[in-house]
């Protein structure tokens, strides 16, 4: 049977495999970025996971939750330099919050760790559903985290299959927000890059033992 | 002291490029630039932000222009983590016409609100000050001819506004706000214009013939 609370160590292990799946799936997330945006998101994501690394093997080895996702906020925030730095570092400081000083999580401190942090992503960005950005995988993913029940796998993995859903549904949209919405219709078609890192990192969650 | 700029951009060269321009303006303001990534790449670098916000910082305040996207959600970020958020202010402006408005309301002395405000300022919602609402005597006229060889390009522009907005009245260049820089330089006045300012309130008459020796003096050029 699988653990029902995620602790620190499992949040360590979780950002680590988010920083491979970010580095393995690079191109990928660039080229995404590249059709609608910058071309510089699975670069910027890539260069802020990585000196996430470097830093989480200073972190003491009993270290909370939110401990971790503190750091991972903070170095997001300072290096990685486009639109997804003040967002994603501000979606983990709003987690690291809700997280607190627990040790562990359940099913629902979980689920309140991924409101605050869809929350702190719709504070900073204010956008809405539909507007063709990683609130579109977010929100969903919120959702069907809290409809999930009681078992932190099965959260996880509702979690992960709403963002890729949602992430998918991005692309008949035109963009409201960041810089493709500057294409207007031309938008459509493409997947947004951020709501595809939401759903590879929720994935990775969920995969994440 | 004077209120502080911070200039965000994604490109460190427009960053550097507006402060140049914003403080040939306002020599007594600190206007700090914050482009590009911590490598020199195109980007927002939070750290960059954060030290501009303090070079920028003398006690007075300081208000930031932003270009795109990201370099607007890094400066919000700063401002949040920042030890005294409430004297940081994000003006919602164009960043260049915004930062060489608020360096020449900075350099005449306004405080963190006003200095924002006067970057907002836009041409579109650009309203004459009301002379119903200054109940002190009626409107004073002075109409001239421009004599600057470039009419009434930004620097003279700022002489304008740094003039009449040293007085108690509400001044006005061809019916908008002549202590507004987006505003006057919006006019577009050649040289060879006739021009008409209108002042009202205590102080109307010397701000007009205060204006008045400025362009006998063609605007300090």
């Amino acid at each position: 049977m699988a653990e029902q609370h995620l602790d620190g160590a499992w949040t360590r292990r979780w950002i680590e495999a988010v920083a491979a799946a970010v580095s393995s799936r690079k191109a990928e997330l660039t080229a995404l970025d590249r059709a609608i945006g910058d071309a510089d998101h699975g670069e910027n994501l890539d260069r802020g996971f990585q000196a996430v690394l470097g830093k989480l093997d200073a972190l003491d080895d009993g270290a909370t939750p939110g401990a971790v996702l503190k750091l991972v906020a903070t170095t997001l925030i300072s290096t990685v330099g486009g639109a997804a730095g003040p967002l994603y570092g501000t979606a983990f400081l709003k987690g690291a919050m809700a997280a607190g000083e627990r040790d562990a999580l359940d099913a629902a401190g979980l689920v309140e760790v991924l409101t605050a942090a869809r929350d702190g992503i719709v504070a900073r960005g204010k956008a809405e559903l539909q507007d063709k950005t990683m609130v579109d995988a977010w929100t969903p993913a919120v959702d069907a985290a809290a409809a999930a029940g009681d078992d932190v796998r099965a959260v996880l993995e509702a979690a992960a299959e709403a963002a890729q859903a949602g992430a998918v549904a991005t692309e008949p949209l035109v963009a409201h927000k960041g810089r493709a919405s500057y294409l207007g219709e031309r938008a459509i078609g493409h997947r947004d890059p951020g709501a595809e890192s939401t759903a590879l990192m929720l994935r990775a969650a969920a995969e994440t033992r | 002291m004077t209120v502080g700029l911070v200039v965000v951009s994604h490109s460190a060269r427009i960053a550097e490029g507006v402060v140049e321009l914003a403080a040939q303006m306002a020599p007594s303001v600190t206007i700090a630039a914050a482009g590009g990534t911590d490598d020199g790449g195109i980007g927002t670098s939070f750290d960059r932000i954060q030290a501009a916000l303090a070079e920028a910082e003398s006690g007075d305040g300081v208000v930031v222009l932003c270009d795109l996207g990201s370099a607007v959600l890094t400066a919000e970020t700063a401002l949040e983590l920042a030890e005294a958020p409430e004297r940081i202010r994000i003006a919602d402006a164009p960043i260049v016409e915004g930062a060489v408005a608020a360096a020449v309301a900075a350099e005449s002395g306004d405080g963190l609100d006003a200095v924002v405000a006067a970057a907002e300022a836009r041409q579109a919602e650009a309203a004459p000050p009301q002379a119903g609402d200054e109940p002190a005597g009626e409107a004073q006229r002075l109409e001239l001819v421009l004599e600057n060889e470039h009419g009434l390009h930004a620097r003279p522009a700022a002489e304008l506004v740094r003039t009449a907005s040293g007085f108690d009245a509400a001044v006005t260049v061809e019916g908008v706000d002549a202590k507004s820089m987006l505003r006057v330089l919006a006019l577009g006045l050649d040289r060879g214009s006739r021009v008409v300012f209108e002042a009202t309130g205590p102080d109307a008459r010397d701000a007009l013939a205060a204006i008045e020796a400025l362009a006998r003096n063609r605007f300090g050029e």
